[in-house]
């Protein structure tokens, strides 16, 4: 182990022994057809942590994070979030109407495809204001300014918050993504591939902007990435997925720099 | 012993065109719509002898309640003597032998497009609203079968967001008829294109109100005494048809909604949509007695 891995270790460290995971997913096991998504993952995410998840498409890595959001149930597993004032219990047991408030007020995701996250033909202020709507918000002046807090917290221009997001361009939109999911400052944040698709400087921009925003406020983040520049930026700590299953996991620099799993050390290779 | 001695006559138990299968059904379904107030039950809508999409849903209603001791009334747009509301009328009157009239006091049935009367409705009173599209989530989810898990999920987001879209690009709420309520606290439905003048009217009423679309196959229902809140921000009130100050040319009633008739070189006349009241009103001018009752709205102001 080398002297910046080491360093990396005891500076995460303190943080990691001293609280309980935020995130707990134990034995998540998915098939689709013939096709086995995911093997028996394990996974603990810690408060205020960013922990990436990289590996080749197909690998299982963006099924990982759709169970996370609690948009696909797996055929085995386990699922807590620490959450205050919520009992602690299988969020897989929960029934949809459930799944969909704990995901409104406590969940916020960013897709790659800002389709998928976004009503294109309302304007970017309403698509915040869509999420402060679903936890129940009612006062307009309310979602007004709330969802100007999160645009510009999103480094989003206000003088175009009303306009609409398929006006937009790719790096804009993932703002607008990005505002909507910090609205209502989620216990946890999912970044399916939210660079993908931009170019290198809108890239650095957005990633920026997360940094900052991991920083202040110190949201808890789950990044996923084929990219191991962008997971090498942001992330604490790593997993790496190949065929549905954690083939290696650890700090971010001890991944990287000096990697044990033969795929682990192809993917590093490959990337330098 | 014959067959014929053994039967009761048939002509005494079989009336309201639609065969006995058909209204048990209409009846089964308008019981579950009254038992989970606003949710849209399918049903099989009949052919009847009147074209989709003119009032077919809320007359197989009517031949499913009506029986020869009913009093029926049928409006368009607040109209007794319009074309489609006459016929209909004269139709369920022939088939049933339930008797006709205007006079909204009298009535024991009212079916209507798009208006409901102004006088107050009893206890034992059914107002059958005609519905063209009974979907309020059409506009946000084209997908029938999303739109129902929506309504199964509570989820109305789409639908405030709609609201908001209409604040930040006009600066008020748009929606004119069909306004989206909450009924009991659970299920949004569109009160058919009733004028938001209307949608108060359903709050807390006395009157069962049934709402069929025949076009679409969907029966709902707003119960006696059931919580009926029109879709609004806290800090942006419900606001009616600015109607209040407006005067009837033909009645003189003021304070009641109007139907505006344009004008030759421009300007409009009005004349109070609620056909009934304004023949009420225009005996009080001749002296004879009106008959008029309590209306929900006093001097223009929303006041049941």
């Amino acid at each position: 182990m080398n002297l910046e891995t080491s360093s990396a270790l005891q500076r995460a460290a303190p943080r990691l022994m001293a609280d309980a995971p935020v995130l707990t997913m134990a034995g998540m096991s998915r098939a689709y057809g013939a096709v086995q998504a995911l093997r028996a993952v394990d996974v603990s995410v810690y408060p205020g942590e960013v922990l990436g998840i990289v590996g080749e498409s197909g690998s299982g890595k963006s099924t990982l994070l759709r169970m996370m959001n609690l948009e696909d149930t797996p055929d085995n597993g386990d699922y807590r979030l620490r959450l205050p004032g919520r009992a602690d219990r299988n969020l897989f047991e929960l029934d949809r109407y459930e799944r969909r408030m704990l995901r409104a007020r406590h969940i916020g995701i960013v897709y790659q495809n800002p389709h998928l996250g976004l009503l294109m033909h309302h304007s970017s202020s309403g698509n915040v204001a869509e999420r402060l709507l679903v936890a129940g918000e009612r006062s307009f002046e309310v979602l007004r300014s709330k969802a100007r807090v999160a645009l510009d917290a999103s480094e989003f221009p206000l003088a175009r918050m009303d306009a609409r997001p398929i006006e937009l361009s790719g790096g804009m939109q993932q703002r607008v993504q990005l505002a909507k999911a910090i609205a209502l400052e989620p216990s946890l944040l999912l970044l399916d591939e939210p660079t993908t698709g931009l170019d290198v400087s809108v890239q650095a921009l957005v990633l920026d902007t997360l940094k900052r925003l991991q920083r202040e406020r110190r949201i808890t983040m789950v990044l996923v990435s084929h990219d191991l520049g962008v997971i090498r930026t942001m992330a604490d700590r790593v997993i790496v997925m190949r065929h549905g299953a954690v083939v290696e996991q650890g700090l971010a620099d001890q991944v990287f720099q000096d990697p044990q799993h033969p795929y682990t050390q192809q993917l590093v290779h490959a990337k330098l | 012993m014959s067959l014929a001695t053994l039967t009761k006559p048939w002509a005494a138990t079989s009336y309201g065109f639609l065969d006995a299968s058909a209204k048990r059904e209409l009846r089964r379904k308008m019981l579950k719509a009254v038992a989970v107030p606003g949710c849209q039950m399918p049903y099989a809508s009949r052919e009847v002898p009147m074209a989709r999409g003119w009032g077919t849903g809320g007359l197989q209603v009517t031949l499913t309640l009506v029986n020869p001791g009913s009093v029926i009334k049928v409006i368009d747009q607040g109209a007794d003597d319009g074309v489609n509301a006459a016929s209909i009328r004269r139709f369920v009157s022939s088939v049933s032998g339930a008797a006709q009239t205007w006079d909204t006091l009298d009535a024991s049935i009212i079916q209507s497009r798009h208006r409901i009367p102004e006088e107050i409705l009893r206890e034992n009173q059914v107002l059958v609203l005609q519905v063209p599209d009974p979907e309020p989530l059409r506009d946000v989810e084209s997908n029938i079968s999303i739109a129902r898990q929506m309504h199964a999920d509570a989820d109305y987001g789409k639908l405030w967001l709609t609201l908001y879209e209409q604040i930040v690009r006009k600066g008020r709420i748009m929606q004119g008829a069909s306004y989206p309520a909450l009924v009991n606290g659970r299920h949004v439905i569109t009160p058919s294109p009733i004028p938001r003048w209307d949608v108060p009217k359903l709050h807390m009423s006395k009157h069962l109100t049934i709402l069929s679309a025949g076009r679409e196959k969907r029966i709902f229902a707003v119960p006696p005494f059931t919580r009926v809140e029109p879709l609004v921000f806290s800090d942006r009130p419900y606001l009616v048809e600015d109607h209040a100050g407006l005067t009837c040319q033909r009645s003189g009633l003021s304070g009641f909604f109007m139907n505006e008739l344009p004008m030759d070189g421009g300007g409009s006349r009005f004349e109070v949509s609620d056909s009934n009241l304004g023949i009420k009103a225009i005996r009080r001018t001749e002296g004879e007695p009106d008959g008029i009752g309590d209306t929900w709205y006093r001097n223009g102001e929303y006041s049941a």
